[in-house]
Order: C-alpha cells, then sequence, then structure tokens
C-alpha cells in the first residue's frame, strides 16, 4: 500500500474547502473548512463570501489535513481538484491553488467532474466500485442519476432534475417551517418526531416514465399547506410537515434510482451528495434496494458532502489507470458536462 | 535571491523573475476572463526564460489589489500556495503602488485602476515611491486632485474625470519586482498577501418569507 501514489485532492465548487488525502483506496486524511455560518443568516451561499472564506482557509485546510496523516507535501505524488462543475468564483480559487501546488511539487495535476468524485470516493470506504454502477448523487447543488460503467474515463447522465436540486427544496422547506440554513439537517431532525403519512405531498414527474426529477412543485405544494394553516390561524404540525415533506423526496428519489437499475440490467446503487446523509432516505433506499435485488452502497455522511477526499480519491483512481493529467492551463467550468470526468 | 513577481488585480496578467539586481524575465498577458488559466504557465515561461527553476526561488512577490475579486483573488491564492510549497516569504504589494513604481514624472500624481460598477480605484503619490492617499474607491468624478497626471487603466477610461492620463495602463510585474527589492533592501516591511477589497460582499439579508399563495 505504501508504494501507492498519495494523492492530494481539492474541492471548492461550493461553500467547504475540503481538503482530502488518499493513497489508492485508503482515506488518510479529510480535512474541511466550511463557511457555512457566514451563509446562515442569508438563508442561501453568497458567492463573494464563499469565494473570501476559500482564499483564507487554503493553505491552513492543506495543512490540517498533512498534519493529520502524517504527511510532507513533499511526500505527494500528484494534486487533484474540482475542475467544475460549482460556483465560478469558488471553483478558481481552487483550481488556482491546485496549479500553484502540482507546480511547486512538480507532481501532475488531475481536475476532475464534481460528480464523478462524489463516485469514487465509495472507493476509501467501500474498496474497488462494481463497475458498472448506478449513482443517485443529491444536494443542495445537483440532483442527478449516473449510469457508471468506469469512473474514471466513463460517466452516462439517466436523468437530472428539471428544475431545483433536491437539497434546494430541504432549505427552503426550512425556511417555511422556521428552521436554520442549511435546511436539511434540521429537517431530518424534525421529521424524527412526525408521520411520515400525516399529509401526503406531491411526487413531481413520479410516473412520467423517465428518470428525470422535479422538485418545484412538491416545494410549492408543501408552502401552500403550511400558508393555508398559518391563514387559518391554526398551528403547523412541523414534524407532521417535515416527516411527509421529506417521505415525498425519498419516495421519488428512490422509485427513480431503483428503476435506473432495472432498466440497464445494474444491481450496484450508489448513493452521495449532501441529501443522501439524509436519515429517511438511506432507510427507505435501504428497504427498497432489498425488496429489489439490489445492492446499495452508500458512504457514511462525512463522506456524503462535499469534501476533498472525494477528489483525492477520483485523483488516485485517474493516477493508477494511467489517464491523462490536465495541462497547468486548464479551465474551471461552472457547467462542466458529466461526461467529462477529468479535463 | 531569485525573486518571482507576480499581479492579477487588473486585466493584465504579468509575471517576473528578478535576482536582486535584475529583471531576468518577463511576461504580460491582458486577457481579463482568464487570470486562473494563464498564470500559472507565464510564471513556468518566465522561470524558463531565465534558465531557473522554482526551486531556485527565494522570495515570491504579488499585487494585493485593490482590483475585481476574483483575478485578484487567482494571485494570491497562487502566491500563497507556492510559497507554502515551497517554503519562501511571500511579500503583498499594493497594485497601485505598482502602477506608480513606474511613473518617473514629476509628482504628485495618481494611479487610478478600474473598479468596475463605473467607480475607480485610486491613491495618490508624492513621488513614484511615496503613497500620499489612498487606496480608495470612489465615482471617477469623485477623486481628489483628479485633474493631477494619472496612469492606470482607470484613468485612460474616464478621460473626463482625468484630464491628465499617462502610461503605464496596466502594472507589470518587472515594476512590482523592482518594488519589492528596493524595499526589502531598504528595510521597508512589505505587507502581507492579504487582498485589499475594499468593498464588502453583496449579500442582501432576505426579508420575511414570502408566500407562495396570495393574500
Ligand atoms: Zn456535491
Amino acid at each position: 500500500m505504501a508504494d501507492e501514489p498519495l494523492v492530494l485532492g481539492i474541492e471548492t465548487s461550493c461553500d467547504e474547502t475540503g481538503i482530502g488525502l488518499v493513497r489508492g483506496h485508503t482515506l488518510l486524511m479529510d480535512a474541511v473548512a466550511s463557511s457555512v455560518d457566514e451563509h446562515t443568516r442569508f438563508g442561501g451561499v453568497v458567492p463573494e463570501i464563499a469565494s473570501r472564506a476559500h482564499l483564507e482557509a487554503m493553505t491552513p485546510t492543506v495543512e490540517r489535513a498533512l498534519a493529520g496523516a502524517g504527511a510532507r507535501l513533499a511526500d505527494v505524488d500528484a494534486i487533484a481538484v474540482t475542475a467544475g462543475p460549482g460556483l465560478a468564483g469558488t471553483l478558481l480559487v481552487g483550481a488556482a491553488a491546485a496549479k500553484a501546488y502540482a507546480f511547486a511539487l512538480g507532481v501532475p495535476l488531475y481536475g476532475v467532474h464534481h460528480l464523478a468524485a462524489h463516485v469514487a470516493v465509495d472507493q476509501v470506504e467501500h474498496g474497488a466500485l462494481p463497475q458498472p454502477c448506478v449513482a443517485l448523487l443529491v444536494s443542495g447543488g445537483h440532483s442527478s442519476l449516473l449510469l457508471v460503467p468506469d469512473v474514471a474515463t466513463e460517466v452516462v447522465p439517466l436523468g437530472a432534475t428539471v428544475d431545483d436540486a433536491a437539497g434546494e427544496a430541504f432549505d427552503k422547506i426550512a425556511r417555511v417551517l422556521g428552521l436554520p440554513f442549511p435546511g436539511g439537517p434540521p429537517v431530518d431532525r424534525a421529521a424524527r418526531e412526525g408521520d411520515t403519512q400525516a399529509i401526503f405531498f406531491p411526487r413531481g414527474k413520479y410516473d412520467d416514465g423517465t428518470l428525470d426529477f422535479s422538485f418545484a412543485g412538491l416545494k410549492t405544494a408543501v408552502a401552500r399547506w403550511v400558508e393555508a394553516r398559518e391563514r387559518a390561524g391554526e398551528s403547523v404540525p412541523v414534524a407532521d410537515v417535515a416527516a411527509s415533506f421529506q417521505e415525498a423526496v425519498a419516495d421519488v428519489l428512490t422509485k427513480k434510482a431503483i428503476e435506473a437499475c432495472r432498466r440497464h440490467g445494474v444491481p450496484d446503487l450508489l448513493i452521495g451528495g449532501g441529501v443522501a446523509a439524509n436519515s429517511r432516505l438511506r432507510a427507505m433506499a435501504e428497504e427498497r434496494c432489498e425488496a429489489a435485488g439490489i445492492r446499495p452502497r452508500v458512504p457514511r455522511p462525512k463522506l456524503c458532502t462535499d469534501n476533498g477526499a472525494m477528489v483525492a480519491a477520483l485523483g488516485a483512481e485517474l493516477v493508477a489507470r494511467g489517464v491523462e493529467p490536465s495541462r497547468l492551463d486548464l479551465p474551471a467550468d461552472s457547467a462542466l458536462p458529466v461526461t467529462t470526468v477529468s479535463v | 535571491m531569485l525573486l518571482l513577481a507576480f499581479d492579477t488585480a487588473t486585466p493584465a496578467i504579468t509575471a517576473a523573475l528578478h535576482d536582486g539586481s535584475a529583471p531576468l524575465a518577463s511576461r504580460t498577458v491582458v486577457d481579463q476572463r482568464r487570470h486562473a488559466e494563464l498564470l500559472v504557465p507565464s510564471i513556468d515561461a518566465v522561470l524558463r526564460e531565465a534558465g531557473a527553476s522554482r526551486r531556485d526561488l527565494t522570495d515570491v512577490a504579488v499585487g494585493v489589489g485593490p482590483g475585481p475579486f476574483t483575478g485578484l483573488r487567482v494571485g494570491l491564492v497562487t502566491a500563497r500556495s507556492l510559497g507554502h510549497a515551497l517554503g519562501v516569504a511571500v511579500h503583498g504589494l499594493c497594485t497601485l503602488d505598482v502602477l506608480a513604481w513606474e511613473y518617473f514624472g514629476a509628482g504628485p500624481f495618481l494611479a487610478v485602476t478600474d473598479a468596475r460598477r463605473r467607480e475607480v480605484y485610486w491613491a495618490s503619490y508624492r513621488d513614484r515611491g511615496t503613497r500620499l492617499a489612498g487606496p480608495a474607491v470612489a465615482l471617477p468624478h469623485s477623486v481628489e486632485d483628479r485633474g493631477l497626471p494619472a496612469v492606470g487603466y482607470g484613468a485612460a477610461l474616464y478621460p473626463d474625470a482625468f484630464p491628465d492620463a499617462r502610461p503605464p495602463q496596466y502594472p507589470s510585474a518587472e515594476a512590482l519586482a523592482g518594488l519589492a527589492v528596493a524595499r526589502l533592501r531598504d528595510g521597508v516591511p512589505t505587507g502581507p498577501p492579504e487582498p485589499l477589497y475594499l468593498r464588502r460582499p453583496d449579500a442582501r439579508l432576505p426579508g420575511p418569507r414570502k408566500h407562495v399563495t396570495p393574500a
């Protein structure tokens, strides 16, 4: 193991400065500095605040990752960085840092796709990925179903949200219910005390035969329901609303994910992204996978949210597979297509 | 001494190498949108041109703005990361001071760059090495003493406000290196590689919750 290359991964596509160190399939350290507290009062990520925070966090977080892994910069054999998609301004901070480290250390640089990295991170948790596998990736920034014949070279989009990302719906519902931003964790907590069947909220595109998602209608339906109660002067059953909303999201996500596996004859389903930390989604995915004879793979919550380990994990795979490194003039692309695993 | 200097706080991406007595190589490209793409290749090019290795570097000097934020950050995060990886000192110098350093006329004069949104970043100087006021951000017509000779693209951009615009329009890393070397030699402290944003981030606090059903 010690002779496998040590890869340092840099992730700055949103508000987390993530630095990970991976050797082969072994995660040595995952250090994350988040600017989320600075965004809370704005009810959403403010790109300029996030970009400023990335600049301040970059070197200290790299130091923290190295210290945690007991490594020195001179031990690093390759640098990997999220080249897109994401916020244009925050991606550039990571890309510029990655180029400087790669250049200064004289090691290869790999610019990678954020979603492919969400898939690859599972290798540091559960070992080599079964290939092909289907990946359901859901967060505040993305909601996608992918067919992954080979995480190092080939990712095929199967479906995506046609409006909001699932995580955005969580943020909006949290706001409607008077819960803090980001909405995922507080909605999940509130839902624990609630009845998942209390209210039936609509499932967008449930039976439309596609593998796409829609969460805008659900978002509005929940807001309407809450407003009607408020107007009638009745108290809002926060736990029941949270639980019923979460049920609708988990229902449509797992239904379409299993449908994707069935259609493509793939028995392995990987779930990642921040929403994959949701307890109801995890439980329902497990139940339905078992019933359908599908093997679910869900990394631990800390590896589902954005982090540097995922970027390092994909970088390690690219190195191991002899994929050509990126050039030092690689552009960051806020709309990088998912078919581009590395640039 | 082998000092690497660069600045990305204006549309110019400029990099230079200086050995403490003379500049060895320099390269400037003006391309508003490609700071992050072009900076490290430019650094690589000046090192090659001088026949030097990155491992020979002893100092890094970077322009800390003021300037449009995205480009500015590319320079700063590059400087900090290089300094970290190579274990060398990183010096931060005001980008307007760099522009001023290339002005050899009689003072006082101004250095003015484009702050976008119809504003400029400016500072005033007694001579090329002595700042009198600024840096600050302002509407072109409200800059103090705007009738003085003014270097920098910000002055050329608003000829009504700055009737005596002079070259250079963009800072050069050669001047940045020269200024850094002069300050280090004279024991004048250089600053840390901290950005001069001079503006708060655009961010609005959310109002009361918007309702989806009409009242
Ligand atoms: Zn993500």
